[in-house]
């Protein structure tokens, strides 16, 4: 049996827009771990004689990430008609979701929940991403809907499984391809009363083995103080229900982070409106929609949030919902598998199979 | 003719409409739209938790309203709870048990000795609200709308309509009337006006037509727009007016259900849902006669076909009579029973 190692988290890789000032030559006295160097000299030896170049590590990891690229992979979950293929297009400006990719809107709910996903490689500032967009539909269309989220955990386990398989191999690639899901933007609809059965036995059930992310869906059903009220009872009965979601207030790191976080997870879950149509407004191009009482601008934080929800989501936390997901979610898995089966054993490279995998 | 409107009027009317569809999709909001009350003040919103254990409840509110000089008594039934569950199968059965008991209780006050003051607590009406988030008609949608059209005047309404755009909503009424069509579901149909109406009318007749299933909002606050204040909702990006055509079909719902149809809602009503309803009462009955006695019973019961005026009152004597022959022959075979004894 083995014990769980507590997780390694790497530090985050912080890319400043342009490397500072050098740092001033000081006494050469090797830097202990764990402390922090100052400019200038303090007693205990925290100092350095002489510039090493230590810091340009973060260039060669930049350099490195844009030469080799990226996965991100991102399921939206919610019912049919809450705008998820509109709000992913929105999001990376591009038409990613699985309906431009040639398949045709469905025309018929499904009877089970399907899984689909669809990948796409965006390229911006030199670096590449390929992004996998899952998609679900059927989830929650139903009359009966018991356990239509059950398709959705199994195939976040399979991907788990998948990865796990290729790190037990004795020859191990030297990327294993990663098609673990980082994120699940959940979509509520905008009842204006309260989260429904669904919404709850849903987040319960998978705030462990995913990022969660809730978002209300279409949040130009509702003004500005019902989205508040709404945002508020949500909050709520989340708390009550016990339901974690990112980012998770366990994972914090530091304080930091944690005020950080503290400010994000005061206004979750973000009410966002996605449109891919564009309007002119005040002699500018903006996306939105137009009803006939005005326009509502997509990325005005006076109407909506989805501005937010995307600088949360790509611009800041983008890697650290990869590494919750790696040092976390699949570590959670892992231990599980290995305590099933008794220990996993490494299959040879010439594929005869000696694990009971 | 004016003695028996003054009579009526005296005596007011009454009217029930029934309210169905999800929480949180307005319609207590739209029921105080449309007629201009607060019914629902004390209500208390339940949480996901506390919902768990609840099944689909029937609520009645009775308001009595005036206005010059006539008098409405309106009954507004609600369905809290529908379709709010993970698993909604058979989530109607609250709602036609509910419309059932309704016309047995007209059935038992028709047939009784004293009919003067029978009270109407039949549905006329039932507002079927359908969320403007989906691509169509949802399974629960078809469902409930089949198992009601034979029972009920069924009007579906787009919910919350102001998260559509105007060529959203066009799509998406082109849609629901194409799925109503192939679905095979019985929508209350307006009646063709009279050939002998004028023009104007017959446009408004044709718009009317037109535009459903009606994209409704409702409103139970008060908004400054244009100089005026108005029922509306305030957004960032604008003002959405409840009563302005160009803004949803508040106003088309109202003047239908209100002003124009509401006597033909309740003629719907009691000549072929409440008559299929006793059909298949008096049917039931009587087979269960035959079942019983092996004694046929004397006057064969026809079968309820599309019915003309005479046809109807002589099929209205035969039932009375049918009725108390039934009568004659129980009391018969109480009396052979005890002489059996």
């Amino acid at each position: 049996m083995s014990d769980i190692v507590p997780p390694e988290v790497k530090p985050k890789p912080a890319i400043p827009a342009n490397t500072g000032p050098l740092v001033p030559p000081t006494s050469a006295i090797p830097v202990p771990v764990g402390s922090h160097s100052t400019a200038q000299s303090a007693s205990g030896g925290s100092t350095l004689l002489g510039y090493i170049g230590i810091d340009t590590i973060i260039e060669q990891m930049r350099k490195k990430t844009m030469k080799a690229g990226f996965d991100f992979n991102i399921m939206v979950v919610g019912h049919s008609g809450l705008g998820k293929s509109t709000l992913l297009n929105t999001l990376f400006k591009s038409q990613v979701s699985r309906r431009n990719a040639g398949w045709p809107r469905d025309e018929k709910i499904p009877k089970t929940v399907e899984i689909k996903s669809v990948s796409h490689v965006i390229e911006e500032g030199g670096v590449k991403m390929k992004l996998t967009v899952v998609d679900t539909p059927g989830f929650g269309d139903q009359i009966n809907n018991d356990n239509c989220w059950e398709p959705i955990s199994k195939y976040i386990n399979e991907q788990f499984e998948k990865f796990l398989k290729e790190e037990v191999n004795i020859t191990r690639k030297k990327r294993i391809p990663d098609t673990r899901v980082h994120c699940c933007i959940y979509f509520i609809p905008p009842t204006g009363h309260s989260l429904r059965q669904l919404d709850i036995e849903f987040m319960k059930r998978l705030s462990h083995s995913v990022n969660i992310i809730p978002v209300i869906a279409k949040a130009d059903t509702m003004t500005i103080e019902e989205r508040q009220e709404f945002k508020q009872r949500v909050r709520k009965e989340l708390e009550t229900s016990g339901v974690e979601f990112y980012p998770q207030k366990e994972f914090d790191d530091d304080m930091e982070d944690k005020s950080d976080n503290d400010k994000i997870r005061e206004t979750m879950p973000f009410a966002v409106v996605g449109s891919d149509k564009e309007y002119q407004v005040n002699g500018k191009r903006v996306l939105g929609r137009k009803t006939a009482w005005g326009i509502v601008e997509v990325e005005n934080s006076n109407h909506c949030e989805f501005a937010k929800l995307r600088d949360f989501l790509i611009r800041s936390h983008l890697q650290d919902l990869k590494e919750v997901t790696h040092n976390i979610h699949y570590e959670t898995y892992r231990a599980k598998r290995l305590n099933e089966n008794g220990g996993l054993h490494p299959i040879s490279s010439n594929g005869t199979q000696e694990s009971n995998l | 003719m004016l003695i028996l409107h003054r009579k009526s009027v005296k005596k007011g009317f009454d009217f029930t409409l029934m309210v169905a569809g999800e929480s949180g999709l307005g319609k207590s909001t739209l029921v105080n739209s449309l007629f201009l009350t607060d019914l629902h003040k004390d209500r208390k919103l339940l949480n996901a938790e506390e919902r768990i254990s609840q099944t689909v409840e029937i609520t009645k509110h009775t308001v009595d309203i005036e206005e010059k000089g006539v008098k409405l008594k309106l009954t507004i039934v609600d369905t809290p709870g529908f379709g709010d569950a993970v698993n909604n199968s058979e989530c109607w059965r609250p709602v036609t048990d509910y419309i059932n008991q309704q016309f047995e209780q007209y059935f038992r006050d028709e047939s009784g000795l004293n009919r003067k003051n029978i009270q109407d607590n039949r549905v006329h009406c039932c507002l079927y609200f359908i969320p403007p988030f989906g691509h169509g008609l949802r399974p629960v949608d078809i469902e409930f709308m089949k198992i009601l059209q034979d029972k009920v005047n069924v009007v579906p309404l787009i919910a919350k309509a102001d998260c559509l755009t105007p060529s959203e909503i066009k799509k998406f009424k082109e849609r629901l009337r194409e799925e109503i069509d192939k679905c095979g579901i019985k929508i209350y149909q307006f009646p063709d006006c009279d050939s002998d109406e004028d023009e104007d009318f017959k446009q408004q007749d044709r718009e009317l037509k037109e535009s459903t299933p009606f994209a409704v909002i409702g409103s139970n606050t008060v908004v400054e727009a244009r100089g005026q204040r108005v029922r509306g909702r305030l957004y960032p990006w604008g003002i959405v007016e409840v009563e302005n055509p160009a803004h949803c079909d508040f106003v088309k719902l109202r003047t239908m259900l209100i002003r124009t149809h509401m006597h033909d809602l309740k003629d719907i009503t009691n000549d072929c849902h409440y008559e299929n309803y006793r059909a298949l009462c008096i049917q039931t009955m009587a087979s269960k006669m035959n079942a019983d006695k092996r004694v046929e019973s004397p006057i064969p019961i026809l079968p309820l076909s599309t019915p003309d005026v005479e046809t109807e009152n002589l099929i209205k004597k035969k039932d009375e009579e049918l009725r108390r022959m039934q009568q004659m022959l129980q009391k018969m075979q109480q009396q052979m029973h005890e002489q059996d004894l």
